[in-house]
């Protein structure tokens, strides 16, 4: 029996899945009028129950978080999506909506009426302009159905939903920052508390959800949280999607429980690029600790995979094979994590412009055996020492890496410069790649 | 928040915690890093300021915090967690990972600094440097490259940013924002690329912005006139009070060399916090001016001024001074002692009660006002800080008494504090204080005033001195604080008005606000000064003692640090006849006509005190020793005993400890007859009040300073624009018989038939060139 489970994707083969009527067609919106002739309380134990957590990289527990927005406080409350996915190698988000932006549009529906919001807003990152199209089209046809605006489905709720486009910034999607930028500042997190639940978007009691988990609302309501929480494992529970790139031979997303390891994803996606073999990979995206091949039997979950020293993060999983310089990967994350740094907090903005330094000199076999020790007491320093988790994620590949690959730093100084053929790691290269040169 | 905020009407409630070992119980509401002050445990830190909001940017105050036996799996930001029951926190001190925290943070923050403290203005005095040495590796393992930036660049003519050494603190974009309500700089790009930035369609032109270099914690950003002057190791600092204005700000005057190079704010949680505004920190220049008289003087035979010696100086001034009638003008300027000086002087050496401290617009309803409500009242800061509904009437705090401007918006900002404004329209002070603004055509505020409801015992009322221009107005705030309860102050523009008013250099009164037409109060003055009779009449103001000399009912004057424009624009036209002896710093138009004058010691040059708008003293000693200058009482000391009646004040000591020793009357006060309104009618009623930066003596000399001041425009309503066909920015002619004044217009909710233009910028004066200030019918026309 296959390992998938295709709840939210189940329907992506379909041409039209991505329209109101594709997405009718196949059930949707029926959770929807299940949720509205429920209390409101009871949707939110019903997510509760199921014990379905954040999938956007935390892994909080999402009904919980529900629970803290105050009820009965004469407050507006709102209801968030985080859809500025913008970490290197996380393309769970873009996808799902770009195939099926209704199931969002519905669990946001839902997930207002929990918490008695009358405002809901997406904040997509500004880049992926496809989508927006797409989902802004979504969003006019639901409000055609009367599924948006005053009076859904004659229930007396009203909702109303904003597609926010951000301009650009990896820090808009840590969830403080995410609401300064859609409050039209620039987005810098906010210092906590106060959390969001209690006052966010405008002070405001606020709920910010990543787009997979507010995705996965509905087929609880409709399945009930007891056959949600029958899968995945025990404390992690459900379904998710796992999105495999780099040196593979079928990327792309798996939807499956939580719990299934790399190996049984590696043979659903027909293994490692051809005559080659895993060197390393991310469990949640670039900013989780590396895994390597000893690693291939870890459980996927959030337990299983923080046990093993990483975190199950975004289920970016990018597969590197061989032929990849561990000092270039790494690097290139670093530049990353500098480029995106916000500025506000010494550690990051220092830290990271200091790190790409060293790494660069690394790469280019310029410093000595103690760079490597310097590079892993800054990252101590930087390490659990900001404002925010951005650089956290920046540390956590040197870190990891130096830790199963500090051999081939080393001989980038003793070779005077990187030992790979840099070609051979591209995806474009399917023969004659030697690895080393 | 800091302990000091905590309202004494609140009981606290109190936390015990550990630090490094130590038990300590603080209000709860303390930050750690506060708790640990207390302790005396320096905690590291650049972004945290106590009146600024938390923010937890630089992370240079990580320490091990845990609660209950739980703790932090890594360090926290002591300046932005607040203290709770049973937290146990390990510092530097004695946290090997804390200590390592805020070293690695140390190496991050010099990583882009360039390290220029051998020519930086800071070097001496900068928390990085300093700290970098406490809390540092004291070597840099960093050897890559920084990033640069031009340097420095202008954020306002007097604000420079020098961006390689800023370390991103964000101390001077909050202070904007959250202090001074003008958040005209913010933080721009990201990651080290960060950067203080304006926004070019409005420049840095907050009244405050020099607390922003103040509060840098690195050199970044400097003030123009001050760079490259000084080590602040070569400096010698003297505290001081500031005479720009009745605020009564705390400074510090730094000196180099006999040379005032610049001045700071003072720290004074009760007053100005902080903080004080520009022309106090920068408009210093004016006492080193190459006008200022430094000599003695006498007019000789020829009718010119010639250079004397003290002794022929003082001895003209005594025997003219002798053998007439004379009067005595103070100006508002006096610190209190020089006051007492001048008021002792006229009671007890010219036997008379014609002496006057309003160098400007007065009215004898305001006279009887400040003797029946004001003299010895005391309303503090503080009762800003509890009011439940603040009151402005005639007064616009943000430029005629910036600090209470400050402590209004700090009320506005943290608790919604109600603000009334009875102005004629929505100045930018009103807008950031939120204000409901109740419209008024200058004039007939009294009636306005009289529609105010809703006031409490816990209400403030506060009026500026321009509203004794306005009949009535003074009467009808006394009956609306009466029947409210509601507290009243009245704040002058000059820092010497509330002293000159407390030791009776005015016709009603003598010192500690005795009435001059109470026997049993003058009796008590007779005692203390030595006398045997005092005069009993009520002694002429300033405007009857000018009429007075042009109609010989006086012949001679004494008159220290009075600008006669201020009062109207021909006061001393033909006072040539009279004997004028006029003690001075700078020549003007009153040293024109003197006949002899004598110079005196500036504020930064002399001790004393002012008394300010609370009528709370305000101390200073003398920064700058300057042998040949002398405060104004012992020039006044050594007149009288050459006119052999000696009022025994030889030192600005003795000055202040016989005023002192008086105390304040504790008898009937003078009961007020309160003054009815006359109504102002007409097409266009001239409306105006000084900007805080412009065309003033004291703010002479500093270029920089003078070009952040607002621009002068002539406010007029929509509807006066659409009939003239002008819009924002065109000139307008505002003139009457007397004169014109030009500006460009600004459209704003003025009434139709009002139009508002600055007293006394340097393109509008209003006295000098219009013959009024207030409340008279000009005319506007296109230019």
């Amino acid at each position: 029996m296959s390992k998938l489970m295709p709840v939210l994707s189940a329907h992506w083969d379909e041409k039209d899945s991505f329209t109101f009527a594709g997405y009718k067609r196949n059930g949707g919106y029926k959770a929807l009028e299940k949720a509205l002739a429920m209390e409101p309380d009871a949707v939110i134990q019903s997510v509760k129950d199921s014990g379905l957590r954040g999938r956007g990289g935390a892994g909080f527990p999402t009904g919980m978080k529900w629970s803290f927005i105050p009820q009965g406080d004469n407050k507006e409350h709102y209801f968030v999506v985080n859809a500025d996915e913008s970490e290197p190698g996380t393309c769970k988000d873009t996808p799902l909506l770009m195939a099926n932006p209704h199931v969002l549009i519905e669990g946001i529906i839902i997930g207002s009426y929990a918490i008695r919001a009358n405002y809901a807003f997406i904040y997509i990152r500004g880049e992926v302009a496809h989508v927006i199209r797409r989902m802004q089209q979504a969003i006019e046809d639901a409000y055609k159905a009367g599924l948006l605006g005053k009076n859904i489905l004659g229930t007396g709720f009203d909702l109303e939903l904003v597609l926010h486009v951000g301009a650009g910034a990896y820090i808009c999607g840590e969830e403080t920052a995410l609401l300064d930028s859609l409050e039209g500042f620039r987005g810098q997190p906010r210092l906590r508390p106060p959390f969001p639940a209690i006052a966010g978007l405008y002070a405001r009691p606020t709920i910010v959800n990543n787009v997979e988990t507010v995705a996965s609302v509905p087929s609880i309501i409709e399945h009930g949280p007891e056959w949600f929480a029958a899968i995945g494992t025990e404390k992690s529970k459900g379904y998710t999607l796992y999105s495999l790139s780099g040196h593979v031979n079928n990327a792309g997303q798996f939807e499956a429980p939580l719990g299934i390891t790399l190996r049984e994803i590696l043979e659903l996606a027909g293994g490692i690029r051809d005559g080659h073999k895993l060197k390393f990979w991310t469990p949640g995206g670039s900013s989780t600790p590396l895994f390597t091949d000893a690693h291939l039997d870890t459980p996927l979950d959030y337990e299983g995979v923080s046990n093993a020293g990483s975190m199950l993060g975004t289920k970016a999983l990018q597969i590197f094979d061989e032929t990849t310089c561990i000092v270039r990967a790494v690097l290139r994350w670093t530049e990353f994590y500098k480029h995106e740094s916000c500025g506000k907090c010494t550690p990051c903005r220092e830290g990271t412009w200091w790190l790409v330094q060293i790494l660069k000199d690394l790469e280019h076999g310029k410093g000595t055996p103690e760079d490597l020790d310097k590079l892993l007491d800054l990252c101590d320093n930087i390490m659990g020492r900001s404002f925010c988790a951005l650089a956290d994620g920046a540390a956590s590949p040197i870190i990891s890496s130096i830790q199963y690959f500090k051999d081939e730093y080393l001989q980038h100084l003793t070779t005077g410069g990187c030992p790979f053929d840099d070609e051979a790691s591209t995806k474009f290269v399917t023969s004659n790649v030697g690895g080393v040169k | 928040m800091s302990t000091q905020e905590v309202s004494s009407d609140v009981t606290l409630e109190l936390i015990t915690l550990t630090i490094d070992g130590f038990e300590i119980t603080v209000p709860k509401g303390t930050l750690v890093i506060r708790a640990a002050e207390k302790l005396g445990i320096q905690i590291p830190r650049f972004c945290d300021h106590p009146l600024l909001d938390p923010v937890g940017a630089c992370r240079q105050c990580l320490v091990d915090i845990e609660i209950n036996g739980r703790k932090f799996p890594k360090p926290q930001a002591s300046c932005t967690i607040p203290v709770e029951t049973g937290m146990v926190v390990n510092t530097q001190l004695t946290s090997s990972v804390a200590d390592k925290a805020q070293k690695g943070i140390m190496e991050f923050l010099l990583v882009n600094h360039p390290l220029d403290c051998p020519v930086c203005d800071k070097g001496g005095e900068c928390p990085l440097q300093n700290q970098a040495m406490s809390n540092g590796n004291g070597e840099s393992r960093f050897d890559g490259y920084k990033r640069t930036f031009e340097k420095p660049i202008n954020i306002s003519a007097q604000v420079l940013l020098d961006r390689e050494r800023c370390i991103l603190c964000a101390r001077c974009t909050r202070f904007s924002e959250e202090i001074a309500g003008d958040p005209f700089i913010t933080l721009n790009e990201r990651g080290a690329l960060q950067q203080v930035g304006i926004y070019e369609e409005k420049p840095f032109d907050s009244y405050f912005s020099g607390n922003t270099v103040q509060i840098c914690p690195v050199g970044a950003l400097t003030g123009a006139s001050y760079r490259f002057r000084a080590r602040p190791f070569d400096l010698v600092s003297t505290p001081s009070a500031c005479e720009h204005c009745a605020s009564g700000c705390d400074m510090r005057t730094d000196v180099r060399r006999g040379k005032t190079l610049r001045r700071l704010a003072g720290d004074d949680a009760q007053v100005n916090e902080e903080w004080n505004c520009d022309k106090g920190r920068w408009a210093f220049k004016y006492a080193t001016a190459s006008d200022r008289i430094k000599t003695p003087m006498v007019r000789g035979s020829d009718g010119q001024l010639h250079e004397a010696s003290w002794p022929e100086a003082l001895a003209t001034a005594a025997a003219g001074l002798s053998v007439s009638r004379a009067a005595v003008l103070v100006g508002g300027r006096a610190t209190v002692e020089d006051a007492y000086g001048y008021s002792k002087f006229a009671r007890v050496v010219l036997n008379t009660n014609d002496i006057d401290f309003r160098a400007r617009v007065h009215t004898d309803e305001e006279r009887d006002f400040l003797g029946s409500a004001i003299v010895g009242v005391q309303v503090n800061y503080s009762a800003i800080d509890r009011a439940d509904h603040l009151v402005l009437i005639g007064f616009e705090p943000e430029d005629e008494s910036p600090i209470v401007f400050l402590r209004a918006f700090k009320q506005v900002r943290k608790r919604r504090l109600k603000v009334t404004t009875i102005a004629p329209f929505t100045s930018r002070g009103s807008n950031k204080l939120n204000a409901e603004v109740v419209k008024s055509v200058a004039g007939n505020e009294a009636q306005l005033i009289a529609k105010i409801s809703g006031l409490t015992s816990k209400s403030v009322i506060l009026v500026g001195e321009r509203l004794c221009e306005s009949s009535g107005a003074l009467s009808a705030t006394l009956a609306l604080s009466q029947s409210s309860g509601a507290k009243l102050a009245w704040i002058p523009r000059r820092a010497g008005e509330r002293g000159a008013l407390e030791v009776g250099a005015i016709g009603t009164l003598l010192p500690g606000g005795r009435p001059v037409n109470n026997a049993s109060a003058r009796v008590d003055m007779q005692s203390a000064w030595g006398v045997k009779s005092l005069p009993e009449n009520i002694g002429r103001t300033t405007s009857e003692i000018i009429e007075g000399l042009h109609n010989g009912d006086i012949d001679s004057l004494l008159v220290g640090g009075v600008d006669p424009l201020d009062i109207s624009s021909d006061a001393i036209a033909g006072l040539e006849k009279a004997f004028v002896v006029s003690l001075e710093m700078r020549h003007s138009a009153i040293t024109e006509i003197a006949n002899v004058v004598l110079p005196i010691a500036a504020v930064v040059e002399k001790s004393g005190s002012f008394l300010d708008w609370e009528g709370r003293a305000r101390a200073f000693e003398s920064a700058v020793d300057v042998p040949d200058l002398r405060s104004d009482v012992r020039i006044l000391s050594i007149i009288a005993d050459q006119m052999g009646k000696p009022i025994n004040l030889p030192t600005v000591a003795a000055a202040a400890k016989e005023f002192l020793a008086l105390g304040n009357w504790d008898g009937a006060r003078a009961p007020f007859t309160p003054t009815s309104a006359t109504l102002i009618s007409g097409d266009t009623i001239l409306a105006s009040w000084r900007l805080l930066l412009d065309a003033g003596s004291l703010q002479d000399g500093e270029t920089n300073l003078a070009n952040t001041a607002h621009p002068s425009v002539a406010v007029i309503s929509t509807d006066r624009a659409e009939k003239l066909g002008i819009k924002t920015g065109d000139s307008v002619r505002v003139f009457n018989e007397r004169g014109a004044i030009t500006l460009p217009c600004e459209i704003k909710d003025i009434e139709n038939n009002s139009v508002w233009i600055p007293r006394n910028s340097h393109t509008s004066k209003t006295i000098a060139t219009l013959g009024v200030a207030s409340g008279a019918s000009v005319s506007v026309v296109k230019a």
